[in-house]
């Protein structure tokens, strides 16, 4: 195989990836935290349709970013009220905010299908980005993919080192004793599930701002189902998170690029592949005995009244 | 008072909605079920201009109304049945999940009329229709044809099934026909939609040097990518040159409204029956969108000639020699391809690089 081609599926097993980046670490947030938000589709197409729509409206890609950012920060708050505040269902508020955003960005969005935008191009990193391979792998990428980079490291060090982390991590666990020594789980569940907001949001911007600049319904096309997938997928760890997402992005790629190279496999036994990866690892997950180890926030899903 | 004034309210709203059903009792009532968003600038959006066509066309006779994004399967059954249990009397469902669906719903419903899109079954109040897309992917294939400069042409496909087996066999014979050293490349993406895994085969296909793309997907993801790379792309059901105005040579579309008219027409004089409609480019059903500027007017002559051709009848797409990848000859020179034949096409035509994978 030579070299160029390598690098050029290196450097597009990035690109796809990115999104699932995005949406697994902000729902990797909110489950540590305990709260199972299932809307994440529907915040992504948010997302992806405000941010268009603000980027057509005023010429400029980076506002469009920020109301991608509080369009899945508004749909996480409504999802926060819900299933926070009035301790509904998770599940099911989660579900219904999926509906609920693939209906809403579609009649927002309605007007501005078939409207060209110039993208967010990509920015090369001065001196990096002319080393040989690594360089157009992981240097000549749009701003948002440094971004991701970005927000991993931070989740990285905050889950390892800081005390945010921990706090995050006890109230996932244990939400009646982390209130007990005087957390406040009710803030830190909310501050959770508004992250994860953002994050889908910036998702769907990254979406329809810098992947495929243009609109048009449903064009997440389930890669926020992909990304719950992925955050069980890591056991819900960050680093596996990041990884995960690239070998799911690869894994959704390689049978296009097999195919350009005259080799015939299946198409749908390589689109198969995230999804087995899936269910193994939750056939393993749901062995009482192991699942422990395998990091599962104990209190996850489970609503938390507070006590007076 | 207030009592008087309640009894006015509701004998007034009797009133208001006995007229609006009087008024509505006579117009023919259309209903249509379709598998996407209407925005969605492809298949879904190409029958919605037809439906809009129809009630421009036939203003105060017909009312329509549709409901979009129907699932294919069991939801589809309680949709079409509810369409002709709410009093519409032609249905049309307009995508091929559709199929057995409606016939139950035909089955039910025996003086309702239903029209399915690209289908093959029939019954005594249900027909078909279908247009000959083929015939503007060939034409698509002459100019695509013409304009690459590596004799490399990339196709993004959908599902091996024989509707896009055919389009590909069609813009290939195009572009053999012009330009006898160039190959069709084919990257199947297993979905009818989704832009990112779109822009991703186009871009494989760029890298293998491909610098004339086209697509058999709903999305215009393959026409921006060519845009951003600089190469060229010809668009599939609507115009989608609004997606790159340098890239976009021009597009293979569809116009459903001649049928949709005619279908509507029938039922309101009385002579609609159920029939197998494959209508082609002489009835205007399948066309191409405006060339762009940057064609050169002789590839604009001969592809009017070629369209006029096929408009008389003079040539069809799959004369004789048609040649499969192993060079066999499979049609021979003075025959033609039958409708049966092209409704089956499971074999690549000689010119397609790879293999055709099993569906």
């Amino acid at each position: 195989m030579d070299i160029d081609l390598l690098t050029n599926i290196l450097f597009a097993t990035i690109r796809t990836g990115t999104p699932l980046v995005l949406i697994a670490l902000g729902e990797l947030v909110c489950e540590k935290a305990g709260v199972l938000n299932l809307g994440q589709e529907g915040m992504v197409l948010m997302g992806a349709a405000t941010g268009f729509i603000i980027t057509v409206v005023t010429g400029s890609l980076w506002l469009g970013v920020g109301a991608a950012m509080l369009a899945g920060l508004f749909m996480s708050l409504l999802f926060g009220f819900l299933a926070i505040s009035l301790v509904a269902n998770q599940v099911a508020t989660g579900l219904a905010l999926t509906i609920f955003g693939i209906g809403l960005s579609a009649f927002l969005g309605t007007e501005y299908v078939g409207v060209g935008i110039e993208g967010i191009s990509q920015l090369e990193i001065p001196l990096l980005s002319s080393l040989p391979v690594i360089g157009k792998v992981l240097f000549s990428h749009d701003p948002l993919v440094y971004l991701s980079w970005g927000i991993f490291a931070a989740l990285y060090f905050c889950f390892r080192r800081t005390r945010l982390g921990l706090t995050i991590r006890a109230v996932g666990e244990n939400p009646e004793s982390a209130n007990a020594i005087g957390m406040r789980v009710m803030l830190v569940r909310y501050g959770a599930v508004l992250f994860g907001g953002a994050m889908a949001g910036l998702a769907g911007g990254y979406l329809s701002l810098a992947y495929t600049p243009l609109w048009s319904e449903g064009m997440s096309a389930g890669r926020g189902w992909i990304a719950l997938a992925l955050v069980v997928f890591a056991s819900w760890k960050v680093e596996r998170v990041l990884l995960g997402a690239y070998l799911f992005g690869a894994a959704s790629i390689m049978h296009l690029v097999l195919q350009g190279l005259g080799f015939s496999v299946s198409p749908n036994l390589l689109s198969m592949l995230p999804y087995i990866a899936t269910i193994v690892v939750l056939m393993i997950i749901s062995n009482d005995t192991i699942k422990a180890k395998l990091n599962t926030p104990l209190a996850l899903g489970q609503p938390y009244r507070p006590q007076i | 008072m207030s009592h008087r004034l309640l009894v006015k309210l509701a004998i007034a709203c009797l009133l208001a909605s006995g007229i609006n059903l009087s008024a509505k009792a006579a117009d023919l009532k259309i209903g249509f079920v379709y598998v996407g968003p209407t925005g969605d600038a492809g298949w879904t959006y190409s029958h919605d201009e037809a439906r809009k066509y129809v009630e421009q066309q036939l203003a105060g006779k017909v009312t329509t109304s549709y409901v979009e994004s129907v699932p294919e399967g069991a939801d589809a059954e309680r949709v079409i049945r509810q369409l002709a249990a709410k009093g519409h009397e032609l249905i049309f469902t307009t995508s091929f999940g559709y199929m057995n669906p409606t016939l139950k719903v035909a089955k039910r419903f025996p003086k309702v009329k239903f029209e399915h899109a690209t289908g093959y079954k029939q019954s005594k109040n249900m027909g078909t229709y279908m247009v000959r897309a083929y015939q503007a992917r060939y034409l698509s294939g002459l100019v695509a044809g013409k304009t690459t400069k590596t004799n490399t042409l990339g196709y993004v496909a959908s599902f091996p099934i024989p509707e896009v087996v055919r389009g590909i066999n069609a813009f290939t014979k195009g572009v053999k026909e012009v330009n006898p050293a160039a190959k069709v490349k084919v990257v199947w993406v297993s979905s009818w939609y989704d832009p990112a895994k779109e822009r991703e085969a186009a871009e494989t296909l760029i890298l293998q040097d491909a610098d004339v793309l086209t697509q058999h997907t709903d999305s215009a993801a393959v026409i921006q990518t060519a845009e951003a790379k600089g190469v060229y792309a010809i668009g599939y059901h609507s115009d989608m040159s609004g997606y790159g105005a340098n890239a976009h040579l021009t597009a293979a579309v569809h116009k459903w409204g001649p049928i949709y008219l005619e279908k509507a027409k029938s039922v309101l004089d009385g002579t609609w029956k159920a029939e197998d409609l494959w209508l082609g480019i002489e009835h205007g059903v399948t066309d191409l969108a405006p060339l762009n500027k940057s064609v050169p007017d002789e590839v604009k002559s001969l592809v009017e000639s070629k369209k006029a051709a096929l408009k008389s009848g003079d040539i069809r797409v799959f004369d004789g020699p048609v040649r499969d990848q192993s060079g066999t000859v499979k049609i021979v020179e003075g025959e033609t391809m039958s409708d049966d034949q092209l409704r089956g096409f499971n074999w690549y035509i000689e010119g397609v690089d790879g293999q055709l994978p099993k569906s």
